[in-house]
């Protein structure tokens, strides 16, 4: 993002991009080999749950170490909108949404009472006991460790009237099944959501109510001396982020749709802050980068087993292939989380801005090129 | 009556491990004011140590079997026991106690590289990057734990000396069979803090320490090398967290994510405690581990289901929302 030139024209710009590179993802995806959509499901969901993210952790500066938990209530919410109404994915969808966001408010009200480090032990501490609670006490409503299906035997009152034929019934919007044209509209439907959270980001961004949320990472105290009430700001915040990873827990039940409490896990919450940073705290499009890089390197780390690192090794000597695929397999397949905790490292030691920084640095180092050659 | 008392009994071992990491966590936190995520793993990497010390004095050989004759049987024989005969069996016997030897050393150079190498950088960094980074450092501590020793626990053997129970009830008139090696845990714990207490109270080190902690520019404008010092501290921290996670293994078998289980606990333990408070985290941390094991009570559970998953977060959230600094915690501390 350019510092000096925030104009409604360049967000437009810069809206109209992301929205172009969006839905072209299954062209220019095609040569990297990530455009199928079941991949590009995840890029949208995980960039709408790290646009989120950063809404709080961005702006306000409080790092919530319990995110995944919303992801987890939006999730079951929805599936069980499928197994009680219907199949379609709107109505579970909103009510995923109003659930996560009724359980932030909840959340929100006893975790923002504390700020810092409290604050995020906090969010750790519910988030641990709501992963808890979906695995022991609530098994009738989250299914436990089996994780909440669909099964012939649900009601799915509205659906039952029209209902032909046996079977469960797939997802659907208003009768177009997501698995529709090849799999692609359930991207596109997630990519829709997307490019919609993208925008209200923009606007929250850009708004006074955005300001306000900067001026409390900036310096709270100096807010309140000014007679400002910080708590609704900090609380609509966390609301509303909410919301986000809420409405990413429920695409993802809407492409799949079952839910399981290992969503809600605490390494769960520590990916999307480590998406968030590695793509760029508080910048626009950081986030959704940081998301689409992890999903991807993924995807194609985890696939990557000893066999193939001795194939790809194999032009060496025996002994020093052998012995270099059995360094670089540490790294990955099972051993991906290994690689994913020392890129993280890395990120926050020497990038603390993530990505966006990067470019920024690379950017200003050819301009400074360019004065260089100009004054000479 | 019996079974209040012998729930009571059952949270002091997990109140001690609590206990004991809180402290490390304080101690860390109130010299060098850095948050440290990674101070499961450091429990998790003593646990560890008693795994690895027992796999190298076990290590086998394939011997015929002799006592079976209808066909070729093997068994694996440790060469300790072929070489060293009974007190060969002894020592294996005793891998635990053995491997805490081993364990401090190493937690002490794990503890002291962690400061030197990676912290040091962070102390003018803010709150966020100091969890960030160790955040990231325990899993890569524990993916590397992972790779080595895979995903499943392992279990662990006390001493047969320490196996089976006693019954402490004997002396009051009451029924409490108690397993001898958590007594023995709780008994180790005790005797932890109470050194690390006195370490802190009656010698020259700790006294110039407790001095650091309270204002540490002054301490240096007399010429202290107060940096070099809470290195120290950090290892020392470092030991204690792993040898109380040595410690647990017979009770819970290790294995990889152990430490962030403990972790987030902990967490909850320092935060009821009072952050910075290094009696406060003790307290908090038997307290919590008391509750929990009577929180798990039959008759609790019938009528709080679930009761004994939440409890200890339930008791964090009426903590911080009736007394926002925790139970002794002081004013001032992490305040902003």
């Amino acid at each position: 993002m350019a510092k000096s030139t925030i104009t409604p024209r360049s967000d437009l710009i810069l809206f109209l991009g992301f929205t172009a590179v969006v839905l072209l993802m299954p062209l220019w995806l095609q040569p990297l080999g990530a455009a199928y959509p079941d991949l590009m499901q995840k890029f949208a969901i995980f960039g709408l749950f790290a646009i989120g993210f950063n809404i709080l952790f961005g702006q306000t500066g409080y790092l919530s170490f319990g995110h995944a938990a919303f992801i987890g209530v939006g999730s079951y919410a929805t599936v069980w909108v499928f197994k009680l109404m219907t199949m379609n994915v709107i109505p579970a969808m909103i009510f995923g949404v109003l659930v996560s966001g009724v359980f932030a408010l909840v959340i929100g009200f006893v975790c923002l009472r504390r700020t810092g480090i409290y604050f995020s032990i906090l969010t750790l501490a519910l988030a641990q006991m709501s992963y808890n609670l979906a695995y022991s006490v609530l098994t009738p409503i989250t299914n436990g460790e089996t994780g909440l299906q669909l099964t012939t035997k649900d009601p799915r009152f509205l659906d039952a009237v029209m209902e032909t034929g046996s079977g469960i019934p797939p997802t659907n919007v208003f009768g177009i099944e997501m698995s529709a044209w090849d799999g692609l509209f359930g991207f596109y439907f997630c990519a829709a959501f997307l490019i919609l959270g993208f925008y209200i980001s923009i606007r929250i961004t850009r708004s006074s109510f955005g300001s306000m949320l900067r001026g409390i990472k900036t310096n709270q105290t100096r807010m309140m001396y000014t007679g400002l009430n910080t708590k609704p700001y900090k609380l609509a915040a966390f609301v509303i982020s909410g919301m986000y990873a809420g409405l990413a827990g429920s695409l993802m039940a809407a492409v799949d749709p079952l839910a399981g409490a290992e969503r809600m896990q605490w390494t769960a919450s520590g990916e999307v802050v480590l998406m968030t940073i590695l793509g760029g705290i508080g910048t626009l499009v950081g986030p959704v980068i940081g998301a689409a890089v992890i999903k991807y390197a993924e995807n194609i780390f985890s696939a990557i087993d000893k066999s193939v690192l001795i194939d790809l090794f194999s032009f060496m000597p025996d002994a020093i292939g052998s012995g270099l695929a059995a360094v670089t397999s540490l790294f990955v397949g099972k051993g991906w989380h290994l690689t994913l905790g020392i890129l993280f490292m890395l990120v926050v030691i020497y990038l603390p801005g993530g990505i966006m920084e990067g470019i920024e640095r690379i950017k200003r180092r050819f301009f400074a090129k360019d004065h260089a050659n100009n004054d000479a | 009556m019996d079974a209040i008392f012998l729930q009571i009994l059952n949270g002091l071992d997990k109140g001690g491990a609590y206990a004991l990491i809180a402290l490390g966590l304080t101690l860390i936190f109130g010299t060098l004011g850095v948050v440290n995520f990674a101070h499961g793993a450091l429990f998790m990497l003593g646990a560890f140590c008693a795994v690895t010390v027992n796999k190298v004095i076990t290590l086998s050989a394939k011997v015929r079997d002799e006592s079976v004759t209808f066909f070729e049987a093997y068994k694996d024989v440790p060469y300790l026991e072929m070489w060293l005969g009974d007190t060969g069996s002894l020592i294996i016997d005793w891998s635990i106690p053995i491997s805490l030897v081993v364990a401090i050393p190493v937690m002490l150079g794990v503890g002291l590289a962690m400061e030197r190498g990676l912290i040091r950088h962070f102390y003018k960094r803010p709150h966020a990057d100091q969890i960030l980074v160790t955040f990231g450092l325990a899993i890569v501590l524990q993916e590397i734990v992972k790779a080595f020793y895979g995903a499943n626990p392992i279990p662990q053997t006390a001493p047969d000396f320490f196996s089976g129970t006693v019954n402490l009830g004997g002396l009051i008139g009451m029924d409490l069979t108690y397993p001898t090696w958590r007594l023995v845990y709780f008994i180790f714990s005790m005797g932890i803090i109470a050194s690390v207490f006195s370490f802190l109270q009656f010698t020259t080190f700790g006294m110039v320490v407790r001095a650091g902690m309270a204002d540490r520019e002054t301490v240096q404008l007399l010429g202290i090398n107060i940096t070099k010092r809470f290195s120290v501290v950090f290892g020392l921290a470092a030991v204690v967290s792993g040898l109380a996670g040595l410690m647990y293994t017979p009770i819970l078998p290790p294995d990889y994510h152990m430490g962030m289980d403990f972790l987030v606990l902990s967490f909850v333990v320092v935060v009821v405690g009072g952050m910075g408070s290094l009696p406060g985290a003790v307290a908090a941390g038997f307290l919590l581990g008391i509750l929990q094991s009577l929180a798990s009570m039959t008759e609790v559970k019938s009528i709080f289901p679930g009761i004994d998953q939440i409890i200890i977060y339930l008791i964090a959230m009426i903590v911080l929302l009736v007394r926002p600094r925790g139970l002794m915690g002081r004013k001032g501390v992490m305040e902003d």
